[in-house]
């Protein structure tokens, strides 16, 4: 393929647009992965919120209700 | 009967829905994107007067595009903070701002990479670049309002206000063209201004642009959920702590 006389121009831009999109979904996907731990690990200590099952399962206020 | 914003206000409905939302948006958003690329480096022509640099276009104009609507979206959030108290309209606004900051340093980026071939410079002040870089000084100063300001409750406020005030800068960026002499070429007209052998390329990738970037937006919502879930889980943590040790210090 052949970009002609401003392909370093072209590819710096695709180039650009990866890097900042794909450290974005990283930072993203670690951040969720380090929250997740982090509730995991209080959980695993006993502390619970208040719509959480004994078993961990998740119910919302309405289900409560009910 | 429930809205569909008053369903959504509960995080957990909230939580299990996105679940089942971010894999569909992430899959569309990839193969959309892939489509795109392969019309945009394929199929489409070059350009009669810029020549090949006219590629750098499909990923311009979506990334302008973007940072405009994650603008946008945070201020519609905020107005759903101060306005309806909205639970997760905070949660909403906090998770667009750095998106939108990314979008906007892309547009500003690759925008510049575009004009040293074509104008010769990679930058002028002129009224579309410098509103533009302005939006993104805008979404530096809201992560940094929000991060200086200890109570979260009040930072969601103040924040939300100041995401209000700077509203007033997206049509200032439309209209910059317009009003005030500029390089920039005029607003890029989807079904008139564009070639047709450009605009179905240009079109895709726009979509799978905004597929992408709901698919982070989610995935920053669902985050930023488990971080409150987090805090108040330790704050509970701390607070029983406090309650077991009370009898033992009063001895």
């Amino acid at each position: 393929m052949d970009l002609g006389p401003h392909a370093a121009f072209i590819w710096m831009s695709y180039a650009a647009v990866a890097v900042v999109i794909g450290g974005l979904a990283a930072w993203l996907i670690a951040d969720g992965r380090r929250q997740q731990a982090a509730l995991k690990a209080l959980e695993q200590r006993g502390v619970r919120r208040r719509s959480a099952g004994s078993d961990g399962s998740e119910t919302n206020a309405a289900e409560r209700r009910s | 009967m429930q809205t569909l914003t008053q369903r959504l206000a509960n995080p957990t409905r909230f939580m299990q829905l996105s679940a089942k939302l971010l894999p569909v948006f992430a899959g569309a958003a990839a193969a959309v994107i892939l489509y795109g690329l392969y019309l945009v480096f394929f199929v489409s022509p070059a350009d009669y007067q810029q020549g090949e640099t006219v590629r750098i276009m499909y990923i311009h104009v979506p990334s302008a595009w973007l940072a405009m609507m994650a603008y946008g979206l945070v201020a519609l959030s905020s107005f759903g903070l101060l306005v309806f108290r909205h639970p997760l309209a905070d949660v909403s606004a906090k998770a667009a701002v750095p998106i939108g900051a990314a979008f906007t340093f892309l547009a500003l980026f690759t925008g510049s990479l575009w004009g040293k071939p074509m104008w010769g410079t990679y930058w002028v002040w002129d009224a579309r670049l410098t509103s533009v870089l302005v939006l993104f000084f805008l979404y530096l100063g809201l992560m940094a309002l929000r991060s200086s300001v200890e109570d979260e409750n009040l930072a969601a406020k103040l924040t939300a206000v100041l995401a209000l005030v700077g509203v007033t800068l997206l049509p200032i960026i439309k209209f910059s063209v317009d009003w005030w002499n500029t390089l920039h070429q005029p607003s890029t007209g989807f079904t008139s201004t564009v070639d047709p052998s450009m605009r179905w390329p240009l079109l895709v990738m726009a979509v799978g642009f905004s597929l992408l970037f709901f698919a982070l937006h989610l995935k920053a919502m669902r985050n930023e959920v488990l971080r409150r879930r987090v805090k108040a889980l330790r704050m509970a943590d701390v607070a029983r702590r406090d309650t077991n040790a009370e009898p033992v210090a009063a001895e």
